[in-house]
């Protein structure tokens, strides 16, 4: 009797457990993908990553909210663009909230701490802003993704252009530090090349924004251009000096980008007619630009930047990946794989993945015109970063 | 260097110090005279900036555009916050340590970033030099000098002389240097020695600020502008002696020299120099060039 009464229950209780194991497995087929934001939401930088998180967000709702069948779960972290919490703020992340793939940052020294942890874990990192050469060069893995730039792409860039244009002696002048000197580095490059000389290199010590002694040092040395490499307050102060000096009806002179960027309504005249080069700019014309500006008003009432485009990017090549596997994040091999393959067809125009990573981009002449970097030309097609220091 | 730029070079140093003379008079105001270690010295200067860049629409607005007005409005305001920030937490910091009056004043800066991100932003803003001083003056064949920064080298040089005879031949004056010797003497002789400190540190704020509005058209105006020129004041005042105030003019001067001609020299070490100088004559006189009181 006993026995027998036992039987159903047994009978009950295997059920049971095999409609719980048949659960568990669909339960990991449908979980979500974990995404770890690693911004900076405090501080100068804030800004910048909100329009990351942001452009990342418009690309996954535009996707119906699911990347490769499977929905999107974010993890916030901020890292406050300082170097010395880096590690701490990206095992967070990766060991707290066990994240499929961290998305970050601004700030090149940050990116650097994140990339190590990423290399040591295997976790899948796309970078959406930080320059630093050596994110996918001396630094590269399998795992770490780059959809914005290296340093040296918009310097070597510029440097072909000022050779072209006939310059023949150069100075440059930037901040004392990692991305300055990589700026300089690719000017030097694509200028020498072109058949110019760099007559001297100018540097100011970072963040000091005394340029007076260093404009001085310019008019005395008369060279044909100057190259400079400052963002943010500095370049604003450094485009007003160098207006103010009088030096720009002599000595033209250009700079990366970021000497232009977000930072027209403050610089004002003194900015009118500056050339640089990135790979971005104001007044592209292909169709993906125009629907990525209209759905970016319409989500966020505001106009989206740089920052915004290249968080909109990486959204687009973490889904290229998923899609080839069917949205299983830990299948990294063939994940991996499809990133590397993919083309992504970006507000800036289509771009690719270098071997190490970085893209393979147009880069932009663009041309200071009220309060916008109006395209002149393509500088530069398919430029890809030489990756120094890259085995893999 | 031909001599030429070697006299331009002189001129930047000798602006460049001036300006950090106005700044740091202020800090070695409140530093020496009230034994206080204000870290937050770097946002009143911050403030002053803002105010040049926030009440210039006003102004313009109200009465006209006018840069003096706008210039005296923000100077009457931060002499008004200073004073309210003494009543409110300076005045219980006189008698407590060190350590615990640069926590509250490091607070105090956050607070200031946070309430700054908040009212203005954290965008850069460019703010325009008044049309009469917008000009420049042709110094060689490729550079200009801006008036306006002549015109900052001229506000400066005469905050300084009023500075001085405001310490040293006024009554006022008379009082502040014995409060800062002898509290407790000055006190019993019938001073009201919480009015005056309140003054003086108003004052200070005052001068940080007025250094902040003036410095605003050619420094332009962003977060954390405080933190950097709050640095370089501290190494003024050190170098100068704390609390003396001819002692921050010679060294702003010194500093602006080692500063100017370093960036061209030894543009390697251009980080450094400034710090060198303060070594060896920390090492020379470990009290600074001029001691007060």
């Amino acid at each position: 009797m006993k026995t027998m009464k036992r039987r159903p229950g047994m009978v009950m209780a295997g059920l049971a457990t095999g409609l719980l194991l048949a659960a568990g497995g669909a339960g990991a087929q449908g979980a979500k993908v974990k995404v770890g934001f690693m911004l900076p939401y405090t501080g100068t930088y804030a800004a910048l990553g909100n329009a990351i998180e942001n452009g990342f967000r418009l690309y996954v709702q535009e996707q119906g909210g699911k990347l490769g069948g499977r929905e999107l779960e974010y993890f916030k972290v901020d890292d406050e663009s300082e170097p010395a919490k880096a590690t701490d703020n990206v095992n967070k992340l990766v060991k707290r909230d066990q994240v499929d793939v961290l998305v970050g940052t601004v700030h090149s020294g940050v990116a650097l701490g994140m990339a190590k942890v990423a290399r040591e874990t295997k976790t899948l990192m796309i970078n959406p802003n930080a320059g630093a050469d050596a994110v996918t060069g001396a630094m590269c893995a399998p795992n770490i993704f780059r959809t914005s730039f290296s340093n040296w792409q918009p310097g070597y860039a510029m440097g072909k252009v000022m050779a072209e244009k006939g310059h023949k002696r150069a100075v440059t002048l930037t901040w004392k530090y990692a991305a300055g000197d990589e700026s300089v580095g690719g000017f030097r490059e694509g200028f020498e090349a072109g058949g110019g000389k760099v007559q001297k290199d100018l540097t100011v010590p970072f963040p000091n924004v005394e340029f007076q002694a260093l404009l001085t040092e310019i008019a005395s040395l008369k060279p044909d251009a100057v190259y400079v490499f400052f963002a943010g307050g500095g370049a604003v102060k450094f485009v007003k000096d160098y207006a103010a000096a009088g030096l720009n009806k002599t000595i033209p002179l250009y700079g990366a980008g970021f000497l232009t960027d977000g930072t027209l309504e403050a610089q004002g005249d003194a900015a009118q007619g500056l050339l640089t080069t990135l790979h971005y700019a104001d007044g592209l014309t292909n169709a993906k630009e125009k629907t990525f500006r209209a759905g970016y008003m319409a989500a966020y009432k505001a106009e989206p930047d740089v920052y915004a485009m290249q968080g909109y990017d990486a959204g687009q090549l973490l889904g290229a990946g998923l899609a080839a596997v069917k949205g299983d994040v830990k299948n990294q091999a063939p994940l991996i794989a499809a990133m590397e393959k993919a083309t992504i067809d970006s507000p800036r125009g289509p771009f690719t993945m270098s071997k190490a990573h970085n893209p393979v981009q147009d880069i932009y002449l663009r041309k200071v015109e009220g309060k916008q970097n109006k395209v002149v030309n393509v500088a530069i097609k398919g430029l890809a970063d030489p990756a120094r220091g890259c085995k893999m | 260097m031909d001599l030429a730029t070697f006299l331009i070079q002189c001129l930047n140093a000798i602006q460049y110090g001036l300006l950090l003379f106005l700044v740091a008079s202020g800090l070695t105001l409140i530093f020496g005279i009230m034994g206080v270690i204000n870290l937050a010295h770097g946002s009143f200067y911050m403030m002053g900036a803002y105010f040049a860049y926030g009440l210039a629409p006003f102004v313009a607005a109200w009465f006209g555009e006018s840069f003096v007005l706008t210039l005296v409005l923000g100077l009457a305001l931060a002499v008004l916050i200073g004073y309210a920030l003494e009543w409110a937490f300076f005045s219980f910091l006189y008698r407590r340590e060190h350590l615990q009056q640069v926590l509250m004043t490091y607070g105090l800066i956050l607070v200031f970033e946070e309430l700054r991100s908040i009212l203005a932003g954290n965008d850069v803003h460019g703010v325009n030099a008044p049309a009469w001083l917008a000009g420049s003056i042709p110094l060689s064949d490729l550079m200009t000098y801006p008036v306006y920064r002549l015109f900052i080298s001229a506000v400066c040089v005469a905050t300084g002389l009023v500075l001085y005879v405001v310490i040293r031949q006024t009554r006022l004056g008379m009082m502040i240097r014995a409060g800062a010797s002898n509290r407790e003497m000055v006190q019993s002789l019938g001073i009201n020695i919480r009015l005056l400190y309140r003054i003086v540190f108003a004052a200070g704020v005052g001068l940080a600020a007025l250094a902040g509005m003036i410095a605003a058209p050619v420094s332009t105006v962003y977060p954390n502008m405080g933190s950097q020129v709050l640095i370089i004041c501290f190494v003024v005042v050190v170098i100068g002696g704390i609390g003396s105030i001819r002692g921050a003019l010679v060294a702003s001067l010194l500093v602006g020299i080692v500063d100017t001609f370093g960036k061209v020299l030894f543009p390697e070490g251009a980080g450094v120099v400034v710090y060198l100088l303060m070594a060896v004559i920390l090492l020379w006189r470990p009290e600074g060039l001029f001691r007060s009181g």
